[in-house]
């Protein structure tokens, strides 16, 4: 962990690692300082101070029904992008480690939608699925399944699910690829020299050893989820139709930024980095593990 | 990344090799489930807007190419032209990169190299970045850089998101590595600390910066929350921002020309992640994440 060869001084590392400190201190300790502090304290109606009121912020926002639903809901949305976006991924990732003739090829079409942001996979969808131009949208319509995303919000949800998913899955076959790869060939050669078929190989020899990969990848999937797919929601349906995708993110920007309600947006701020402190401890506490092995 | 090289006898205990056709099949439709949705948009950037609303958008493109030009030129009703809001994605993706990887180089050769007080306290300081993403403090940050007169410039845009830690902590798992060997010859040819980090650490992790610069083009490209938040002049709207704006319209909104935008938007984070997949592919499952 440590080096054995080091340099004198303490003055010059000072400087060195001043500029990332500074912006640390002013961008995400301060905002995150405030947020706590503004969490426990209520503005009075005119905005000219505010009284500490303890946990009244976070007993209002879980005895919400609203916001109840909003973790639900983003439970439901969480799971079901990790779910779709890592099967998929491992399933052409068990492929496109075959010995096959354009291997290289198939590796580069399938790595890069890495490069598109969350707000572009949403405007790709919308042109599948959008009722009046989307090709498979009027589709649906045309031939007896209504469908609008705008009015009916399971259909909102599937939509925004699948446009999130879709984005994530380049992602986790580079990673499910990679792990795939670093399987001694040995270990797969020895079961199917003991006759283990593919299916069956496949469940009981790699998929086991692909775990680390498997938790690693379910992880950060989890945040993907919770949290960079802000855009894709807010460019489809802003959190509708009603509240139907709205997520805990989406929440807090709308009850924040355009319903200005400082005390409960705070709140649900505090209650957020829980979660990330949560799930970044878990994958710390894996990968620590994982290294020193 | 070990690309697994089958070795000879085994590919030879593998009877007659036959086309895997499964594989080709599965993996054909993974190809087509990315490729097809980019095509559409693609083909639908070349049709005519009215036809498009109609409910005439076709897989088929013509040869009218007309709506690249009119977007780069004008934009849409209501946006900045196109290559104003490339432009300043492409100027935020290029500030939050490097920035990014300067500050991660300084900060973690600083924590690596050197024994100084507070040392672990500023690698900890770091560290908890980590878990403070913009999307759990908006408001407080919002207020923050109201008070820094930050909102609305782009020194807003960008430096707020060059704090990295997760760069960081790479490019510190990178310096541990470095033998010691390396240092002390450098240290015997009299080279001071400064030199060190100019003519051997910088040059010998230059694998690593190429990686981490295409991870951070990408997020900073990619963008969407923060200049949502901090930029609400036109002139500051950077590509994505803006092609939300063009389907925010609830009439009239000009199909060909929100394609020809999205076609626009997504090649320049496709290119540099294509020209540069080896080092990239590499660098992201070493350093995961």
């Amino acid at each position: 962990m440590e080096r054995r060869t080091i340099f004198e001084g303490w003055f010059l590392p000072a400087v060195l690692v001043l500029p990332q400190l500074l912006l640390t201190a002013f961008f995400f300790l301060w905002p995150a300082g405030e947020a706590v502090w503004s969490s426990l304290t209520r503005q009075d109606p005119f905005g000219l101070g505010s009284t500490f009121v303890g946990l009244d912020n976070f007993s209002d926002l879980f005895s919400d029904p609203l916001y109840v639903d909003s973790i639900i809901r983003t439970l439901v949305f969480c799971a079901a992008v990790s779910m779709l976006a890592m099967s998929i991924a491992l399933l052409l990732a068990v492929f496109a480690d075959h010995e096959i003739r354009g291997r290289a090829i198939y590796r580069t079409l399938l790595i890069w939608p890495y490069a598109i942001a969350p707000v572009i996979s949403a405007v790709l969808w919308l042109f599948i699925l959008n009722p009046q131009v989307g090709l498979l949208g009027r589709w649906l319509n045309a031939h007896g399944v209504p469908w609008d995303y705008t009015i009916n919000g399971g259909q909102a949800l599937l939509m925004v699910i699948a446009a999130s998913a879709w984005k994530q899955v380049s992602y986790n076959f580079i990673f499910f690829l990679a792990g795939l790869q670093s399987i001694p060939r040995a270990v797969t050669e020895a079961a199917r020299m003991d006759g283990a078929k593919g299916w069956h190989r496949f469940r009981t020899i790699t998929f086991p050893l692909l775990a680390p990969t498997t938790f690693f990848l379910l992880v950060v999937n989890l945040v993907y989820a919770a949290f960079d797919t802000f855009g894709t929601i807010y460019a489809l349906t802003r959190g509708g139709p009603g509240k139907a995708t709205e997520t805990l993110v989406i929440k807090v920007y709308r009850d924040g930024v355009v319903n200005l309600d400082l005390g409960s947006s705070s709140a649900q701020s505090v209650v957020l980095m829980v979660g990330v402190i949560a799930l970044t401890a878990i994958q710390f506490r894996f990968i620590g593990r994982r290294t020193n092995a | 990344m070990s690309q697994a090289v089958l070795p000879t006898s085994v590919t030879e205990a593998v009877p007659a090799r036959q086309i895997d056709w499964v594989a080709h099949i599965v993996l054909g439709l993974g190809v087509l489930l990315f490729a097809l949705p980019v095509w559409l948009v693609l083909a639908g950037s070349t049709q005519d807007s009215g036809a498009i609303t109609r409910g005439d958008l076709s897989l088929l493109p013509s040869l009218d190419l007309s709506a690249y030009p009119r977007v780069l030129t004008h934009g849409t009703m209501g946006t900045e032209p196109v290559w104003h809001m490339l432009l300043v994605s492409g100027g935020m993706a290029l500030a939050i990169a490097g920035g990014k990887i300067v500050i991660s180089v300084l900060s973690a050769y600083a924590v690596v190299f050197f024994r100084f007080p507070f040392r672990r306290t500023a690698f900890w300081l770091i560290f908890i970045t980590l878990m403070l993403p913009v999307e759990v403090r908006i408001i407080p940050t919002y207020a923050v850089m109201s008070d820094f007169g930050l909102i609305n410039s782009f020194t807003g845009l960008s430096v707020p998101l060059i704090a990295s830690a997760t760069a960081t902590l790479l490019f510190r798992q990178v310096f541990v590595a470095i033998p010691d060997e390396l240092v002390e010859a450098a240290r015997m040819d009299g080279a001071g600390p400064l030199r060190f980090l100019r003519d051997i650490l910088i040059p010998v992790s230059a694998a690593n910066i190429a990686a981490l610069f295409v991870i951070l083009f990408v997020y900073g490209w990619n963008q969407y929350l923060w200049p949502l938040l901090v930029a609400t002049d036109p002139g500051l709207d950077t590509i994505v921002i803006g092609i939300v704006k063009m389907i925010g319209v609830e009439t009239q909104t000009d199909w060909s020309a929100v394609m020809a935008t999205a076609v626009l938007a997504l090649l320049p984070p496709v290119l540099v992640v294509v020209l540069m997949q080896r080092w990239f592919v590499a660098g992201l499952t070493e350093g995961e994440k």
